[in-house]
């Protein structure tokens, strides 16, 4: 009476099918380790690992040819940094005035403004930063020479960065906002309770509870900065320059790899390997990335009850 | 709402969706435009790669081709010249746009797979150097785009170029094309004497020779080099430099690129269709339409047609090749 | 609340209010300076609210600014065209958005529920191979959209599966970029459903199965479609991989999923427009993206109010 009415083994095939399902997330990272590996390892036939990882002239197109990845990693932390020094004050701020500072009438309208933000797509972005935050904002406020000035120059890695800044805020302010309102009221009312003042609660006693998740939402934010195409494409320019200038044009790890593949490029030649070879830098940085970040989680995790 | 409706939803969502594209890719007339009645009845598909000097007049001569021929598919790419000839002897692409002509490495490479081709002189191009309109410069001499453009040159400021007569103390800002572009290869020629001998501190602009517009446009020190349309197209908002090429200066136009004063930046254009290509009966008349049709579409485009007599030329060679 | 007895309900209320009055004391009676440091705290956080919508506006309005002269009918039914910029629209790229999301959508609805069915019902936790798939989709949904550009080069235009430049594999490309996006949403909503309801199933005979065929999948339908939802709408607005795939530009007719002729697609076209600097282009790609966020924020809407109207509460 208690036996089930399908056979056994059309479950196990099940739970196979299944699994055959789960399975393809290990196949498509080991497709991607293995697409990027092979020319890189031809690359690196050509090219000495020195150049490559010490030099700061990256030329691959003259003759003869220069190497040098420091110049598109040093362009791409550029525009990150600038973007994180705007994404992170701002997000924060939003997350904390969120949950510790507003009614629930006025969260329930900002809180889809940020998901709207969240969800523009960064060709929309990279446009609005090339074509507005640039002439705008950054040109008519830039203070005069300073560091070479923005006068003059269609392409700064600071419209970029700001623009990465735009679209990483959401990320940020909503998952530290979710951290910090998992943090149970009774650490709020406690210090209420003992005369703290609504932004002490929120710095000294709520922040602290959330860091976990605050470090994790800006770990994730730095990583999408990181692997950003379309903004930096359109806002930063196509010249590799070792600096951290914000007003300069520079060439990302990201530009370079799309404006060197877009289409059809022919395989076998050192420029075709080179895209590979940025590609790994790229793919190894994001991974690290996320692993510092899971682990920062398990580690500062509070455990309530 | 139970599951079996979802489920029903989302599949009703994506048939919608393929219906959509399914009545869309066989409703070709509208699809090419109000154009001379559609029809025509040549079908296949051309893949055109090369020169992005050469891809806006490809583009607009093709989309007329298809407004009478709806059945002819065309698609335009622009990996420049030599990325162009790579495909194109490798055999991915019909016809090579190409804004200097074939070299002998390339020569080589297209016997070496077995891939024949004609060179079809189809318009001309005057190489345009384009700055900024705060510029008061007017003329360049080509001993002075040299120490510029060299490869060891170091000049960053406009004063400090040789022999300058106007006073100009504005940042250089260099921008111009990279190494897989024909305009690259014909300026690097004409100017530096060597093709691919060029200082590397420019702001290089791949294939997309309307960020040197932009740049320019942009920088009151800019200066750049694109093919003569890029200049048309954006008159207004730029200065076109007049190049001394030892008899005065001579400023790019249609007239000066046709009679040849226009030197050493004038040259010609070509698109390379192979043979195997034109075996196929919509080539063919691709190709012959182009050759027609060109002239009346480049000076609209900012290119330079051909005189009477280079078109003589062209259309016999054509003949010959059995177009 | 429970009652209190009646005896202690007056020294209750005393209580309470003593309390009350002695917290609203200790709040109205703070030192000036903390009042002042308040205040300016709270302006500072509002300041950042404001700066982050401030943003998110001048963004909407200076799309529709610039792009409303090129709204017009001609922008859904025209091909592009490069030599009469006013004539040109985005027909080849919307038809060829709609086929690439019909593709993702075949891809990823089955092989996301499937996988994430499979991890939350069927996966021992404590496995090495199944920790090791899970490690695996969450470094994936970190992974930049261009590496899976490169991907798609390397894996499913070239190589191995040697498709050939064709919008069905651009459509695999993006597949894949938003599937760990599916399977993480979809188990949420399947550890949303409690564990009763499958004990109850079970214990009544069905199969796990069974269990999860007619209890469990149903009731977090509307979670999974959610989560379906938003990823296509990811799926929409990515350029970086269709680049490296393929989705040429210059694309007059309407393009086809196996179609070896070239296909384009909206994100990929707006990036074109945007990178010409005649004003006719300009205002083409700002009408491009005010058409694309128009799009996406139906789809997100609809995303909500789906979560919010099925939502089950247990």
């Amino acid at each position: 009476m208690l036996q089930s009415e399908s056979k056994r083994y059309g479950e196990r095939a099940i739970k196979w099918l299944l699994a055959s399902c789960a399975v393809l997330s290990v196949l498509t990272t080991t497709a991607i380790v293995f697409s990027l590996i092979g020319p890189t390892i031809g690359f690196f036939e050509v090219v000495p690992a020195d150049d490559f990882f010490f030099g700061v002239d990256w030329t691959p197109q003259f003759e003869p040819p220069s190497f040098g990845v420091l110049s598109i990693v040093a362009g791409t932390l550029n525009v990150a940094l600038w973007g994180m020094l705007f994404a992170i004050p701002i997000g924060l701020g939003s997350a904390v005035y969120l949950s510790e500072y507003a009614s629930p009438r006025v969260r329930r309208t900002i809180k889809p403004a940020l998901e709207v933000l969240a969800g523009i797509p960064t060709v929309a972005i990279g446009f609005f930063a090339v074509s507005f935050i640039l002439p705008e904002i950054i040109v008519p406020l830039w203070p005069g020479e300073l560091l070479g000035g923005a006068e003059g120059k269609p392409f700064l890695a600071l419209a970029a960065g700001l623009g990465i800044g735009l679209m990483v805020v959401p990320i940020i302010a909503s998952i530290s906002e979710d951290a910090m309102s998992a943090v149970p009221r009774g650490l709020h009312e406690g210090a209420y309770a003992l005369g703290a003042t609504k932004a002490k609660v929120a710095v000294r006693v709520i922040f602290p509870a959330a860091l976990s998740g605050i470090v994790a939402s800006i770990v994730l934010a730095i990583s999408r900065a990181v692997g950003e195409t379309m903004i930096v494409v359109l806002a930063a320019g196509s010249t590799p320059k070792f600096t951290l200038n914000p007003v300069e044009s520079i060439q990302a790890m990201t530009s370079y790899i799309a404006t060197t593949a877009t289409g059809d490029i022919s395989t076998g030649t050192v420029d075709y390997k080179s895209v590979f070879a940025v590609g790994t830098v790229l793919f190894v940085m994001t991974l690290v990335m996320n692993v510092v970040s899971i682990r920062l989680v398990r580690r500062y995790r509070e455990v309530y009850e | 709402m139970n599951s079996s409706k979802w489920l029903a939803a989302i599949g009703a969502a994506m048939i919608l969706a393929l219906g959509v594209a399914a009545c869309g890719s066989s409703d070709d007339e509208t699809a090419s435009g109000n154009g001379a009645g559609g029809g025509g009845d040549l079908s296949g598909s051309i893949r055109i790669d090369g020169s992005s000097t050469v891809a806006p007049l490809t583009e607009a001569v093709a989309e007329q081709f298809m407004a009478e021929n709806s059945g002819v598919r065309v698609t335009v790419g622009t990996s420049g010249t030599g990325g162009g000839f790579e495909k194109f002897c490798a055999g991915e692409t019909d016809i090579s746009d190409a804004s200097r002509a074939i070299e002998p490495e390339e020569e080589q490479a297209c016997k070496k797979d077995g891939v024949g081709y004609e060179e079809v002189h189809i318009a001309t191009d005057a190489l345009t150097v384009m700055i900024n309109n705060e510029n008061p410069v007017s003329c360049l001499t080509v001993d002075q785009l040299a120490a510029i453009w060299g490869p060891d040159s170091k000049i960053g400021i406009w004063s400090e170029i040789p022999d300058l007569k106007e006073s100009f103390d504005e940042e250089l800002a260099l921008f111009g094309p990279g190494t897989d572009s024909g305009t690259f290869d014909y300026f690097t020629e004409s100017i530096n004497g060597e093709e691919g001998v060029s200082r590397r501190d420019y702001n290089n602009v791949g294939e997309d020779d309307n960020a040197t517009v932009k740049g320019v446009e942009g920088s009151p020190g800019g200066m750049g080099y694109a093919g003569f349309s890029f200049y048309t197209e954006n008159e207004g908002s730029l200065k076109a430099l007049e190049i001394d090429n030892g008899k005065g200066c001579v400023p790019p136009s249609v007239e000066t690129a046709q009679d040849g004063s226009y030197a050493p930046l004038s040259r010609p254009l070509f698109v390379y269709p192979s043979e195997q290509a034109l075996q196929k009966p919509e080539v063919k008349a691709f190709v012959a339409y182009y050759l027609e049709n060109a002239g009346s579409v480049a000076e609209s485009l900012g290119f330079v047609p051909l005189t009477d007599e280079q078109l003589t030329e062209a259309e016999a060679a054509a003949e010959k090749a059995g177009l | 609340m429970s009652a209190a007895s009646g005896a202690s309900a007056p020294r209750n209320r005393l209580a309470v209010a003593g309390a009350r009055s002695t917290t609203e004391a200790m709040l109205r009676n703070q030192p000036r300076g903390d009042v002042i440091r308040n205040a300016i705290f709270a302006g500072l956080l509002l300041l950042a609210v404001c700066i982050a919508l401030a943003g998110l506006l001048a963004l909407l309005i200076q799309a529709f600014a610039k792009g409303s002269s090129a709204l017009t009918l001609d922008l859904i039914t025209n091909p592009p065209s490069t030599a009469f910029p006013d004539k040109a629209g985005y027909r080849p790229a919307i038809i060829g958005s709609l086929q690439l999301i019909a593709g993702v959508m075949l891809f990823v609805v089955p092989v996301g529920i499937g996988a994430a069915i499979y991890l939350e019902e069927y996966a021992d936790g404590s496995r090495w191979w199944n920790r090791l798939i899970e490690i695996n989709i969450q470094n994936l949904a970190a992974v930049p959209s261009i590496i899976y550009g490169i991907l798609g080069l390397a894996f499913i235009v070239r190589g191995p599966m040697d498709l050939g430049f064709i919008l069905a594999a651009g459509s695999l490309t993006l597949a894949l970029l938003v599937l760990p996006m599916v399977i993480i949403a979809s188990r949420e909503a399947l550890r949303a459903v409690p564990d009763s309801i499958r004990q109850g199933s079970l214990a009544l005979g069905a199969t796990q199965w069974q269990t999860i065929r007619t209890q469990v999948l149903p009731a977090s339908v509307p979670g999974i479609a959610t989560g379906v939802i938003l990823a296509v709408s990811r799926a929409i607005g990515e350029t970086a991989p269709l680049l490296l795939v393929g989705a040429t530009v210059f694309v007059t007719f309407d393009p086809t999923p196996f179609g070896s002729d070239g296909y384009s697609a909206m994100p990929v076209q707006i990036f074109n427009y945007a990178l010409r600097p005649q004003e006719e282009f300009q205002a083409l790609a700002a009408a491009g993206i005010i058409v694309m966020l128009v799009v996406l924020l139906a789809m997100n809407s609809f995303a909500i109010w789906l979560r919010n109207r099925y939502e089950q509460r247990w």
